[in-house]
């Protein structure tokens, strides 16, 4: 298929176990010299052609191995890499029509910025004349004309990073490949840079692959992200589907905060799944919502979606409730953020927004006796691996899988 | 009022002009201190100069005579001197030139690869450094006897190339150690093969390791005198002549020479330091 800018299958990286394994131990804590590290795990994965896509995940879960495979800088210990098509999995990086953005921008110290983005020009042996009108109208667009002269060392974090795209660019790869490439900048820099960023891709129409263990970072700009976890991905999609539908304990804790609750099927009533939480509650969940998930389920929904209503209020009809005890309440300004216990001691967090109360005086207090209530179309059920801590999942250990 | 300040006043003078001075050695002492350093580093050198001008009466240059520039106009006018000038040159540049390939190569070698012995190359390559010149002299001289190797200007060479890699090679990996390999792949990334990557980016940006590698192989080999002298026969070079000279008195053109090779080197290095800045500007 031709929109497939890349294709992934069956990739896989193992670093050590052989030769290397006395090099790997002294990475790795505990490991031995003949252990090796299963840093990218048989991935299949198709990039759409133009499109914005995400690698995410928390530090060492494979990410960068898997893109310097794809930029040729690590070997793969099997599977193979296409390019719109063409097998390209032996080939060295200066064969494959493809461009990296270093973290650490890598620009060359001793070119000027003008040479440092002509460089791959100059490699294809393209005529001095057109290099020229390239290079300037690549710093146009990176918003940096006038710094052709320039030398790396008199230029801001920013102001680099702009340039190492426009080096990338200039050579209209089919795909380019940035690592982390806002990770030096402070945030209010990387927030511009992320607008920017998106908005060259749309503009140069270049499928941009894009790592970051950022996950507002990745749902901001991305087409599709993919959840990366011990070197496979959890899940893939678009951001709002993984948001609203994780599929896995692991994503629905990386992205943003969920709360999740220990279910037990209980039948299923006209297009509702039945469950029963620990406290003996029972809820309802659309059908549709347990497709592609295995037994074993957590029920979850994100704190926004959660409305609190005093014993005595009528709840809406249709909605699942939950009586629960209020624990905690920090005010945030735009909103309230509460912990509810409910009656088997699970912690629940809940947003409301300061709009119907927005006085400290009209504010649910400590102690308080509430019902949560939401609806059941807001519900997502991951596949559950028996973890009881249900407030705010943390972030898996980055540990990697020593095999 | 004035009754009491007025004696403060009259012993002033001569109290604060000390205590003045006192505290501005207090305040420049970094400067004083700079200033006796570079002073205690420059005497010999500068009297080596000032006797290039002098005109002593005797065959020894020890006494302040006279003010003159015939030795300057006529700096290679005592005999020997000049063929010995040139054999140390020629060597100079002949081992400066092998020994600053093999030793890059060698340094990469140490820095970028993995291989069973790099361990033992790491230490062997510091031996020439830590045994005794005298040592290493004889030892040269032991082994081109053994093996019947007549002494000449290739045995002073052989030695010269074999100290002048080990400086080598410890000068342009300390060089290369800091080098970001990101650069090397970045590089590749845009299209240059390794050969095009070697010499569009690493070259140039280890060239000031090498540069300073060669400027010090260059002279310790035009100033060796130990191991020389073992490997030398009857080949005489700068240094052996001037120690042969020293017998019965140095010729001023020795003072007019080392001036200057002083004044060459330093140019040199002042030359690399610009050059340097310039392109890290
Ligand atoms: N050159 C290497 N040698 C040995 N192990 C490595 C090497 N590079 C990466 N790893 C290991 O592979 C795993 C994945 O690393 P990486 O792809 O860098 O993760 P990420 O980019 O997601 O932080 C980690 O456990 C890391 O320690
Ligand atoms: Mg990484």
């Amino acid at each position: 298929m031709a929109d497939v800018a890349v294709r992934l299958t069956q990739l896989t990286k193992r670093f050590g176990g052989d030769a290397t394994g006395r090099r790997v131990a002294k990475f790795v804590d505990g490991a031995t010299p003949g252990d090796s590290i299963l840093a990218v795990d048989h991935i299949d994965l198709e990039v759409r052609d133009r499109e914005f896509f995400s690698l995410l995940g928390p530090s060492g879960c494979g990410k960068t191995t898997t893109l310097r495979m794809i930029g040729g800088f690590e070997q793969p210990t099997s599977g193979r890499i296409e390019l719109a098509g063409e097998d390209v999995t032996w080939l060295p990086p200066y064969q494959r029509n493809v461009n990296t953005v270093f973290q650490n921008y890598a620009l060359f110290p001793h070119l000027t910025v003008f040479e440092n983005v002509a460089f791959g020009l100059r490699r294809r042996k393209v005529a001095d004349g057109e290099v020229r009108t390239r290079v300037t109208e690549m710093l146009a667009l990176v918003e940096l004309p006038g710094y052709e002269r320039r030398k790396p060392g008199q230029l801001s974090g920013g102001q680099a990073q702009r340039v190492a795209l426009a080096r990338a660019l200039v050579n209209k790869p089919a795909v380019l490949l940035l690592d982390e490439p806002l990770g030096a900048l402070d945030l209010k820099l990387r927030k511009q840079m992320q607008v920017e960023l998106k908005r060259i891709q749309q503009e140069v129409g270049i499928t941009f692959i894009y790592v970051t263990h950022d996950q507002e970072e990745a749902m901001t700009m991305s087409d599709r992200i993919a959840v990366m976890s011990r070197g496979r991905y959890e899940q893939l999609g678009d951001p709002e589907v993984l948001y609203e539908h994780p599929k896995t304990r692991f994503v629905a804790g990386f992205l943003g905060v969920s709360n999740l609750l220990p279910a037990t099927r209980a039948g299923s009533v006209n297009g509702y799944a039945g469950f029963r939480l620990g406290s003996g509650t029972a809820v309802r969940v659309p059908l549709t919502l347990l497709e592609g998930r295995a037994a074993g389920y957590a029920v979850g929904v994100r704190p926004e979606k959660i409305r609190l209503f005093e014993p005595k209020d009528e709840v809406p009809a249709g909605l699942n409730q939950a009586p629960g005890v209020i624990s905690d309440a920090s005010y945030l300004g735009v909103s309230t953020q509460y912990i509810v216990t409910l009656a088997d001691g699970h912690r629940v967090t809940v947003y409301e927004q300061n709009v119907q109360r927005a006085t400290k005086a009209e504010l649910w207090a400590s102690g308080e006796q509430v019902v949560l209530a939401w609806a059941p179309e807001h519900c997502f059920v991951v596949e559950d691996g028996g973890a009881t801590d249900t407030a705010s999942i943390e972030t898996p250990s980055p540990e990697p899988v020593v095999a | 009022m004035t009754a009491t300040t007025a004696p403060i006043t009259l012993a002033g003078p001569p109290r604060s002009v000390a205590r003045r001075g006192a505290r501005w050695i207090a305040g420049n002492l970094p400067w004083v201190y700079v200033g006796l350093v570079i002073l205690y580093l420059v005497v010999p050198i500068a009297v080596i100069a000032l006797f290039s001008f002098n005109d002593p009466v005797s065959k020894s240059n020890l006494v302040w005579h006279g003010f003159t520039l015939k030795y300057w106009l006529n700096p290679l006018g005592v005999p020997g001197l000049g063929d010995a000038l040139a054999t140390s040159l020629r060597i100079a540049f002949a081992s400066t030139a092998v020994a600053t390939v093999l030793g890059t190569l060698i340094a990469l070698a140490l820095v970028r690869y993995d291989f069973r012995g790099k361990g033992l190359a790491n230490l062997l390559i510091f031996l020439p450094m830590a045994t005794p010149e005298i040592v290493l002299g004889a030892s040269l001289l032991t082994l081109f006897v053994q093996v019947g190797q007549p002494r000449s200007e290739l045995t002073i060479l052989i030695a010269h190339i074999m100290f002048n890699i080990s400086y080598v090679v410890v000068t342009v990996r300390a060089r290369l150690a800091g080098f970001d390999r990101n650069l090397e792949e970045a590089a590749m990334d845009l299209g240059a093969n390794p050969w095009t990557t070697f010499w569009r980016v690493t070259f140039p940006l280890i060239l000031p390791g090498i540069v300073a590698a060669a400027l010090l192989a260059f002279s310790l080999s035009i100033d060796d005198f130990v191991i020389t002298n073992f490997t030398a026969g009857p080949t005489v070079t700068f240094p052996m002549f001037i120690w042969g000279a020293a017998r019965v008195g140095v010729p001023v053109q020795v003072n007019v020479i080392g001036t200057i090779i002083f004044v060459a080197a330093v140019g040199l290095v002042a030359i690399s330091t610009l050059a340097q800045r310039r392109r890290s500007a």
